[in-house]
Protein backbone atom coordinates (compact mmCIF):
# COMPACT_ATOMS: atom_id res chain seq x y z
CA UNK A 1 0.00 0.00 0.00
CA UNK A 2 1.02 3.20 -0.34
CA UNK A 3 2.13 5.44 2.57
CA UNK A 4 0.20 8.38 1.59
CA UNK A 5 -3.85 8.59 1.47
CA UNK A 6 -3.12 10.98 -1.86
CA UNK A 7 -1.18 9.38 -4.72
CA UNK A 8 -1.27 12.02 -7.41
CA UNK A 9 -0.65 9.04 -10.15
CA UNK A 10 -4.18 7.83 -8.52
CA UNK A 11 -5.99 10.61 -10.98
CA UNK A 12 -5.10 8.34 -14.14
CA UNK A 13 -6.69 5.48 -12.46
CA UNK A 14 -10.20 7.12 -12.01
CA UNK A 15 -11.60 5.55 -14.85
CA UNK A 16 -10.79 1.93 -13.25
CA UNK A 17 -13.79 2.20 -10.76
CA UNK A 18 -16.21 1.12 -13.34
CA UNK A 19 -14.16 -2.51 -13.05
CA UNK A 20 -15.93 -2.85 -9.86
CA UNK A 21 -19.54 -1.31 -10.61
CA UNK A 22 -19.73 -1.72 -14.60
CA UNK A 23 -23.40 0.25 -14.55
CA UNK A 24 -22.94 3.19 -11.88
CA UNK A 25 -19.59 3.94 -13.18
CA UNK A 26 -20.93 4.58 -16.93
CA UNK A 27 -23.40 6.17 -15.99
CA UNK A 28 -21.25 8.10 -14.07
CA UNK A 29 -18.72 9.15 -16.46
CA UNK A 30 -21.89 9.43 -19.15
CA UNK A 31 -23.51 12.31 -17.13
CA UNK A 32 -19.76 13.90 -16.25
CA UNK A 33 -18.86 14.10 -19.71
CA UNK A 34 -22.10 15.60 -20.66
CA UNK A 35 -22.06 18.27 -17.74
CA UNK A 36 -18.73 19.49 -19.30
CA UNK A 37 -20.15 20.18 -22.97
CA UNK A 38 -20.51 23.53 -23.88
CA UNK A 39 -24.18 24.56 -23.27
CA UNK A 40 -26.22 27.59 -21.82
CA UNK A 41 -22.74 27.91 -20.36
CA UNK A 42 -19.54 27.81 -22.35
CA UNK A 43 -17.58 24.77 -21.52
CA UNK A 44 -14.63 27.38 -20.06
CA UNK A 45 -17.10 28.99 -18.14
CA UNK A 46 -17.80 25.49 -16.58
CA UNK A 47 -13.79 24.60 -16.02
CA UNK A 48 -13.86 27.71 -13.55
CA UNK A 49 -16.73 26.50 -11.94
CA UNK A 50 -14.83 23.27 -11.26
CA UNK A 51 -12.06 24.78 -10.39
CA UNK A 52 -13.81 26.88 -7.22
CA UNK A 53 -15.78 24.10 -6.40
CA UNK A 54 -12.61 21.33 -6.52
CA UNK A 55 -10.65 24.24 -3.95
CA UNK A 56 -14.09 24.30 -1.74
CA UNK A 57 -14.39 20.64 -1.35
CA UNK A 58 -10.52 20.16 -1.09
CA UNK A 59 -10.01 17.79 -3.91
CA UNK A 60 -6.24 17.28 -4.59
CA UNK A 61 -7.53 15.41 -7.86
CA UNK A 62 -10.01 17.93 -9.05
CA UNK A 63 -7.73 20.78 -8.33
CA UNK A 64 -4.71 19.56 -10.38
CA UNK A 65 -7.32 18.03 -13.13
CA UNK A 66 -9.07 21.59 -13.55
CA UNK A 67 -5.73 23.69 -13.40
CA UNK A 68 -4.67 21.49 -16.76
CA UNK A 69 -7.84 21.54 -17.79
CA UNK A 70 -8.05 25.85 -17.62
CA UNK A 71 -4.42 26.12 -19.10
CA UNK A 72 -5.96 23.83 -21.82
CA UNK A 73 -8.78 25.93 -22.47
CA UNK A 74 -6.53 29.69 -22.27
CA UNK A 75 -8.01 30.72 -19.06
CA UNK A 76 -5.34 32.84 -17.26
CA UNK A 77 -4.10 32.22 -13.47
CA UNK A 78 -5.85 35.67 -12.29
CA UNK A 79 -8.92 34.18 -13.78
CA UNK A 80 -8.50 30.92 -12.06
CA UNK A 81 -7.46 32.53 -8.98
CA UNK A 82 -10.65 35.14 -9.05
CA UNK A 83 -12.66 31.49 -9.46
CA UNK A 84 -10.70 30.50 -6.37
CA UNK A 85 -11.88 33.51 -4.36
CA UNK A 86 -15.15 33.17 -5.72
CA UNK A 87 -15.55 29.43 -3.82
CA UNK A 88 -13.40 30.31 -0.87
CA UNK A 89 -16.16 33.44 -0.11
CA UNK A 90 -19.19 31.53 -0.63
CA UNK A 91 -17.78 29.10 1.90
CA UNK A 92 -16.24 31.68 4.47
CA UNK A 93 -19.98 33.08 4.09
CA UNK A 94 -21.44 29.65 4.46
CA UNK A 95 -19.66 30.02 7.95
CA UNK A 96 -20.16 33.36 8.92
CA UNK A 97 -24.00 33.07 8.04
CA UNK A 98 -24.34 30.74 11.18
CA UNK A 99 -22.80 33.80 13.28
CA UNK A 100 -26.33 34.99 12.43
CA UNK A 101 -27.44 31.64 14.81
CA UNK A 102 -24.89 31.90 17.51
CA UNK A 103 -26.73 35.40 17.89
CA UNK A 104 -29.88 34.43 18.26
CA UNK A 105 -29.02 31.47 20.36
CA UNK A 106 -27.34 34.00 22.53
CA UNK A 107 -29.89 36.34 22.47
CA UNK A 108 -32.63 33.56 23.54
CA UNK A 109 -30.29 32.45 26.19
CA UNK A 110 -29.75 35.79 27.84
CA UNK A 111 -31.73 37.82 29.60
CA UNK B 1 15.32 30.38 -19.65
CA UNK B 2 18.09 28.80 -22.09
CA UNK B 3 20.13 31.02 -24.61
CA UNK B 4 21.43 28.22 -26.21
CA UNK B 5 20.48 25.09 -28.42
CA UNK B 6 20.56 21.67 -26.81
CA UNK B 7 23.26 20.92 -28.97
CA UNK B 8 25.68 24.03 -28.20
CA UNK B 9 24.91 22.90 -24.89
CA UNK B 10 26.02 18.70 -25.58
CA UNK B 11 23.09 17.85 -23.72
CA UNK B 12 22.42 14.28 -24.17
CA UNK B 13 19.07 15.12 -26.01
CA UNK B 14 20.68 17.11 -29.00
CA UNK B 15 21.29 12.97 -30.13
CA UNK B 16 18.02 11.68 -31.81
CA UNK B 17 19.00 8.07 -30.85
CA UNK B 18 19.00 9.07 -27.11
CA UNK B 19 15.54 10.76 -27.66
CA UNK B 20 14.32 7.46 -29.61
CA UNK B 21 15.43 5.31 -26.51
CA UNK B 22 13.38 7.80 -24.32
CA UNK B 23 9.96 7.54 -26.39
CA UNK B 24 10.83 3.46 -26.98
CA UNK B 25 11.52 2.57 -23.50
CA UNK B 26 10.01 3.34 -19.93
CA UNK B 27 6.54 3.33 -19.36
CA UNK B 28 6.34 2.12 -23.18
CA UNK B 29 8.61 -0.67 -22.89
CA UNK B 30 7.05 -1.63 -19.48
CA UNK B 31 3.77 -2.16 -20.81
CA UNK B 32 2.15 0.46 -19.14
CA UNK B 33 1.30 2.42 -21.92
CA UNK B 34 0.21 0.94 -25.05
CA UNK B 35 2.86 1.29 -28.30
CA UNK B 36 1.46 3.86 -31.08
CA UNK B 37 1.91 0.66 -33.36
CA UNK B 38 -0.12 -1.15 -31.76
CA UNK B 39 -2.63 1.61 -31.41
CA UNK B 40 -2.97 1.89 -34.81
CA UNK B 41 -2.57 -1.93 -35.83
CA UNK B 42 -6.00 -2.19 -34.15
CA UNK B 43 -7.83 -0.16 -36.42
CA UNK B 44 -5.84 -1.95 -39.47
CA UNK B 45 -4.23 1.55 -40.57
CA UNK B 46 -0.26 -0.43 -39.69
CA UNK B 47 1.57 0.04 -41.46
CA UNK B 48 0.70 3.59 -42.16
CA UNK B 49 0.36 4.61 -45.80
CA UNK B 50 0.60 7.65 -47.50
CA UNK B 51 -2.34 9.12 -49.67
CA UNK B 52 -1.82 11.61 -52.02
CA UNK B 53 0.92 14.13 -51.48
CA UNK B 54 -0.42 17.73 -51.19
CA UNK B 55 2.16 19.44 -49.01
CA UNK B 56 6.08 19.61 -49.99
CA UNK B 57 7.68 21.01 -46.48
CA UNK B 58 11.34 22.53 -46.67
CA UNK B 59 13.36 23.28 -43.61
CA UNK B 60 15.53 25.69 -45.16
CA UNK B 61 18.15 25.79 -41.73
CA UNK B 62 18.04 25.37 -38.23
CA UNK B 63 19.72 28.86 -37.24
CA UNK B 64 16.78 31.14 -35.63
CA UNK B 65 16.90 34.43 -33.00
CA UNK B 66 14.58 32.85 -30.55
CA UNK B 67 15.51 29.99 -28.39
CA UNK B 68 11.80 28.63 -27.68
CA UNK B 69 11.33 26.44 -25.01
CA UNK B 70 9.08 24.08 -26.56
CA UNK B 71 11.16 24.13 -29.64
CA UNK B 72 11.28 20.65 -31.31
CA UNK B 73 14.27 21.81 -34.13
CA UNK B 74 16.59 22.76 -31.19
CA UNK B 75 16.86 26.21 -33.34
CA UNK B 76 18.82 29.12 -32.26
CA UNK B 77 21.25 31.72 -33.04
CA UNK B 78 23.94 28.82 -32.53
CA UNK B 79 22.91 26.75 -35.32
CA UNK B 80 25.01 26.44 -38.26
CA UNK B 81 23.16 24.29 -40.38
CA UNK B 82 21.80 26.30 -43.77
CA UNK B 83 20.15 25.29 -46.66
CA UNK B 84 22.88 26.07 -49.49
CA UNK B 85 21.47 27.56 -53.18
CA UNK B 86 22.65 24.52 -54.59
CA UNK B 87 19.99 22.45 -52.43
CA UNK B 88 17.32 25.10 -53.04
CA UNK B 89 18.25 24.91 -56.81
CA UNK B 90 17.44 20.63 -56.13
CA UNK B 91 13.90 21.61 -53.98
CA UNK B 92 12.75 24.50 -57.23
CA UNK B 93 13.13 21.17 -59.55
CA UNK B 94 10.98 19.31 -57.31
CA UNK B 95 8.60 22.62 -57.22
CA UNK B 96 8.22 22.91 -60.36
CA UNK B 97 7.02 19.62 -61.48
CA UNK B 98 5.10 18.41 -57.93
CA UNK B 99 1.47 17.30 -57.50
CA UNK B 100 1.82 18.98 -54.35
CA UNK B 101 -1.05 22.05 -54.52
CA UNK B 102 0.67 23.59 -50.93
CA UNK B 103 4.50 24.61 -50.61
CA UNK B 104 5.13 25.00 -47.00
CA UNK B 105 8.53 26.81 -46.13
CA UNK B 106 10.09 26.35 -41.99
CA UNK B 107 13.47 26.59 -39.94
CA UNK B 108 14.33 28.04 -37.62
CA UNK B 109 13.46 31.01 -38.67
CA UNK B 110 13.09 30.71 -42.28
CA UNK B 111 13.80 33.99 -43.15
CA UNK B 112 17.59 34.07 -41.94
CA UNK B 113 18.92 31.91 -44.60
CA UNK B 114 20.98 34.24 -46.91
CA UNK B 115 19.41 32.93 -50.00
CA UNK B 116 16.02 32.77 -48.45
CA UNK B 117 14.62 36.15 -50.68
CA UNK B 118 15.74 33.98 -53.79
CA UNK B 119 14.38 30.99 -53.06
CA UNK B 120 11.19 32.50 -52.40
CA UNK B 121 11.33 34.86 -55.63
CA UNK B 122 12.03 31.21 -57.63
CA UNK B 123 9.98 29.63 -55.87
CA UNK B 124 6.63 32.08 -56.54
CA UNK B 125 6.89 31.71 -60.25
CA UNK B 126 6.13 28.07 -60.02
CA UNK B 127 2.76 29.11 -59.73
CA UNK B 128 1.81 26.51 -56.48
CA UNK B 129 -1.56 27.31 -55.13
CA UNK B 130 -0.68 27.67 -51.59
CA UNK B 131 3.01 28.90 -50.59
CA UNK B 132 3.24 29.37 -47.13
CA UNK B 133 5.83 30.69 -44.85
CA UNK B 134 6.28 29.85 -41.57
CA UNK B 135 7.78 33.00 -39.85
CA UNK B 136 8.21 33.49 -36.01
CA UNK B 137 7.36 37.12 -36.56
CA UNK B 138 9.98 38.49 -34.39
CA UNK B 139 12.45 38.70 -36.95
CA UNK B 140 10.07 40.77 -38.63
CA UNK B 141 11.66 43.42 -35.84
CA UNK B 142 14.76 41.67 -34.99
CA UNK B 143 17.27 44.06 -37.96
CA UNK B 144 16.16 47.02 -40.29
CA UNK B 145 17.10 44.37 -42.59
CA UNK B 146 13.89 42.56 -42.21
CA UNK B 147 11.74 45.40 -41.14
CA UNK B 148 10.38 44.95 -45.07
CA UNK B 149 9.42 41.85 -45.10
CA UNK B 150 5.86 42.27 -44.78
CA UNK B 151 5.85 44.25 -48.16
CA UNK B 152 7.99 41.37 -49.52
CA UNK B 153 5.92 38.91 -48.28
CA UNK B 154 3.15 40.66 -49.77
CA UNK B 155 4.36 41.01 -53.69
CA UNK B 156 5.33 37.48 -53.59
CA UNK B 157 1.49 36.34 -52.18
CA UNK B 158 3.07 33.99 -49.60
CA UNK B 159 0.44 33.06 -46.94
CA UNK B 160 1.94 33.71 -43.25
CA UNK B 161 1.57 31.19 -40.78
CA UNK B 162 3.03 32.55 -37.08
CA UNK B 163 3.43 31.62 -34.16
CA UNK B 164 1.59 33.44 -31.18
CA UNK B 165 1.71 31.18 -28.06
CA UNK B 166 -0.60 33.36 -25.84
CA UNK B 167 -2.62 36.76 -26.09
CA UNK B 168 -0.78 37.84 -22.98
CA UNK B 169 2.45 39.05 -22.60
CA UNK B 170 3.16 37.22 -19.46
CA UNK B 171 2.63 33.58 -21.30
CA UNK B 172 4.45 34.57 -24.46
CA UNK B 173 7.60 35.31 -23.07
CA UNK B 174 7.61 32.30 -20.77
CA UNK B 175 7.51 30.13 -23.70
CA UNK B 176 9.70 32.18 -26.36
CA UNK B 177 11.50 34.69 -24.61
CA UNK B 178 11.58 38.01 -22.78
CA UNK B 179 10.21 40.82 -25.05
CA UNK B 180 8.92 38.49 -27.97
CA UNK B 181 5.56 39.00 -27.44
CA UNK B 182 5.53 43.26 -27.94
CA UNK B 183 7.52 42.02 -30.99
CA UNK B 184 5.36 39.69 -32.31
CA UNK B 185 2.15 42.68 -31.57
CA UNK B 186 4.02 45.01 -33.74
CA UNK B 187 4.89 42.17 -36.43
CA UNK B 188 1.44 41.97 -36.79
CA UNK B 189 0.30 45.29 -36.88
CA UNK B 190 2.75 45.84 -39.63
CA UNK B 191 1.16 43.02 -41.55
CA UNK B 192 -2.43 43.88 -41.12
CA UNK B 193 -0.80 46.91 -42.30
CA UNK B 194 0.09 45.98 -45.41
CA UNK B 195 -3.10 44.18 -46.11
CA UNK B 196 -2.71 40.88 -44.50
CA UNK B 197 -5.12 39.40 -42.66
CA UNK B 198 -8.14 41.41 -42.87
CA UNK B 199 -10.86 40.03 -43.21
CA UNK B 200 -11.82 39.92 -47.59
CA UNK B 201 -7.78 39.55 -47.81
CA UNK B 202 -6.44 37.30 -50.14
CA UNK B 203 -3.05 37.83 -48.14
CA UNK B 204 -3.28 34.96 -45.40
CA UNK B 205 -2.14 35.69 -41.69
CA UNK B 206 -2.83 32.54 -39.44
CA UNK B 207 -1.60 31.78 -36.60
CA UNK B 208 -0.13 29.17 -34.56
CA UNK B 209 -1.07 28.31 -31.19
CA UNK B 210 0.88 26.06 -29.33
CA UNK B 211 0.49 25.46 -25.80
CA UNK B 212 3.02 26.98 -22.99
CA UNK B 213 3.79 24.04 -20.91
CA UNK B 214 2.65 20.25 -20.12
CA UNK B 215 -0.73 20.13 -21.19
CA UNK B 216 -2.71 19.72 -24.67
CA UNK B 217 -4.34 22.07 -26.51
CA UNK B 218 -7.98 22.92 -25.96
CA UNK B 219 -10.74 23.34 -28.58
CA UNK B 220 -9.56 25.30 -31.41
CA UNK B 221 -12.44 27.05 -32.56
CA UNK B 222 -13.03 28.42 -28.93
CA UNK B 223 -9.05 29.27 -28.88
CA UNK B 224 -9.60 31.41 -31.79
CA UNK B 225 -12.77 33.25 -30.71
CA UNK B 226 -10.98 33.99 -27.54
CA UNK B 227 -7.32 35.43 -29.30
CA UNK B 228 -10.00 37.17 -31.84
CA UNK B 229 -11.35 38.96 -29.28
CA UNK B 230 -8.09 39.70 -27.21
CA UNK B 231 -6.06 40.69 -29.80
CA UNK B 232 -8.68 42.86 -31.57
CA UNK B 233 -9.78 44.72 -27.98
CA UNK B 234 -6.83 45.30 -27.01
CA UNK B 235 -4.03 45.82 -30.38
CA UNK B 236 -6.41 46.39 -33.35
CA UNK B 237 -5.27 43.22 -34.73
CA UNK B 238 -7.09 41.00 -37.56
CA UNK B 239 -6.47 37.36 -38.78
CA UNK B 240 -7.84 34.63 -40.60
CA UNK B 241 -7.52 31.20 -38.88
CA UNK B 242 -5.83 29.85 -35.47
CA UNK B 243 -4.42 26.50 -35.31
CA UNK B 244 -3.82 24.70 -32.22
CA UNK B 245 -0.46 22.15 -32.00
CA UNK B 246 -0.22 20.03 -29.65
CA UNK B 247 3.98 20.07 -28.85
CA UNK B 248 5.38 16.99 -29.68
CA UNK B 249 7.63 15.15 -27.16
CA UNK B 250 10.91 15.59 -29.00
CA UNK B 251 13.91 17.73 -28.15
CA UNK B 252 13.86 20.76 -26.13
CA UNK B 253 10.01 19.69 -25.18
CA UNK B 254 11.11 16.85 -24.17
CA UNK B 255 14.04 18.27 -22.10
CA UNK B 256 11.41 20.21 -20.71
CA UNK B 257 8.95 17.61 -19.72
CA UNK B 258 11.91 15.61 -18.32
CA UNK B 259 13.22 18.44 -16.16
CA UNK B 260 10.02 19.49 -15.03
CA UNK B 261 8.75 15.55 -14.10
CA UNK B 262 5.80 16.12 -16.22
CA UNK B 263 7.16 13.48 -19.37
CA UNK B 264 4.84 10.63 -17.47
CA UNK B 265 2.15 12.26 -16.82
CA UNK B 266 2.05 14.03 -20.52
CA UNK B 267 2.23 10.76 -22.11
CA UNK B 268 -0.19 9.51 -20.49
CA UNK B 269 -2.18 12.32 -21.53
CA UNK B 270 -1.31 11.62 -25.24
CA UNK B 271 -2.16 8.15 -25.03
CA UNK B 272 -5.73 8.77 -23.35
CA UNK B 273 -6.61 11.65 -25.67
CA UNK B 274 -5.80 9.11 -28.68
CA UNK B 275 -8.48 9.31 -31.02
CA UNK B 276 -8.26 6.66 -34.28
CA UNK B 277 -10.58 9.11 -36.40
CA UNK B 278 -7.37 11.62 -36.33
CA UNK B 279 -4.86 8.99 -37.75
CA UNK B 280 -5.80 8.71 -41.63
CA UNK B 281 -5.12 12.52 -41.59
CA UNK B 282 -2.45 12.91 -39.43
CA UNK B 283 0.17 15.25 -42.09
CA UNK B 284 2.51 12.42 -42.80
CA UNK B 285 0.36 10.71 -45.28
CA UNK B 286 0.14 13.94 -47.45
CA UNK B 287 3.02 15.51 -46.66
CA UNK B 288 7.51 15.33 -48.01
CA UNK B 289 9.74 17.32 -45.11
CA UNK B 290 12.69 18.45 -46.37
CA UNK B 291 15.83 19.04 -44.74
CA UNK B 292 18.19 21.71 -44.68
CA UNK B 293 20.72 18.95 -46.44
CA UNK B 294 17.77 17.84 -48.81
CA UNK B 295 17.36 14.43 -46.98
CA UNK B 296 13.71 13.40 -47.17
CA UNK B 297 11.36 12.34 -44.19
CA UNK B 298 7.40 11.97 -43.34
CA UNK B 299 7.38 15.01 -41.21
CA UNK B 300 9.56 17.79 -39.57
CA UNK B 301 9.49 15.63 -36.22
CA UNK B 302 10.86 12.41 -38.06
CA UNK B 303 13.51 14.64 -39.56
CA UNK B 304 14.21 16.51 -36.15
CA UNK B 305 14.37 12.23 -34.78
CA UNK B 306 16.85 11.66 -38.04
CA UNK B 307 14.28 8.93 -39.21
CA UNK B 308 14.41 9.69 -43.19
CA UNK B 309 11.70 7.88 -45.25
CA UNK B 310 11.55 4.05 -45.90
CA UNK B 311 11.98 4.52 -49.45
CA UNK B 312 14.86 3.53 -52.02
CA UNK B 313 14.47 7.31 -52.72
CA UNK B 314 15.53 9.11 -49.31
CA UNK B 315 17.38 12.83 -50.69
CA UNK B 316 16.09 15.27 -53.05
CA UNK B 317 18.52 15.07 -55.67
CA UNK B 318 16.59 11.22 -56.63
CA UNK B 319 13.06 12.58 -55.72
CA UNK B 320 10.48 10.81 -57.32
CA UNK B 321 6.94 11.14 -56.26
CA UNK B 322 5.59 7.93 -57.55
CA UNK B 323 8.66 6.10 -55.71
CA UNK B 324 7.69 8.06 -52.09
CA UNK B 325 4.58 7.23 -52.63
CA UNK B 326 4.97 3.65 -52.04
CA UNK B 327 6.26 3.63 -48.25
CA UNK B 328 5.75 2.66 -45.31
CA UNK B 329 5.23 5.89 -42.61
CA UNK B 330 7.87 5.73 -39.79
CA UNK B 331 6.37 5.80 -36.33
CA UNK B 332 6.91 5.81 -32.58
CA UNK B 333 5.21 7.16 -29.77
CA UNK B 334 5.75 11.25 -30.63
CA UNK B 335 2.83 10.49 -33.57
CA UNK B 336 0.68 10.54 -30.46
CA UNK B 337 0.81 13.67 -30.70
CA UNK B 338 -0.71 13.91 -33.66
CA UNK B 339 -3.52 11.88 -33.05
CA UNK B 340 -4.84 13.33 -29.78
CA UNK B 341 -7.99 14.86 -29.01
CA UNK B 342 -8.96 16.80 -32.66
CA UNK B 343 -5.53 15.54 -34.05
CA UNK B 344 -2.94 18.09 -34.88
CA UNK B 345 -0.58 19.35 -37.45
CA UNK B 346 0.87 22.11 -38.96
CA UNK B 347 -2.21 23.37 -40.49
CA UNK B 348 -4.10 22.65 -36.92
CA UNK B 349 -6.73 20.17 -36.44
CA UNK B 350 -7.17 16.83 -38.57
CA UNK B 351 -10.69 15.63 -37.35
Amino acid sequence: MANSYYDSADLRKFGKITEWSEELGTKFFDYYGKVFEEGALSAREKSLIALAVSHVVKCPYCIDAYTKDGLQKGITKEEMMEAVHAGAAIESGATLVHGVQMMNKYDKLSM
Amino acid sequence: MATKSLKARANALAESNTQLDILNGGIFANGELPFFKDKIDAIGQFPLRPKKLEILQINVGYMCNQVCEHCHVDAGPDRKEIMTRETMSQCLDVIRNTGAHTLDLTGGAPEMNPDFRWFVEEAAKAGIKDFIVRSNLTIIRANKKYYDLPEFFKKHNVHVISSMPHYTRGKTDKQRGEGVFDKSIKALQELNAVGYGLPDSTLRLDLVYNPSGAFLPGDQMAMEKDFKKALKEDFDIVFHNLFAITNLPIARFLDYLIASENYEDYMYALVEAYNPAAVANVMCTNTISISWDGWLYDCDFNQMLGLKVASKVKHIKDYNEELLANRDIIISQHCYGCTAGAGSSCQGTVT
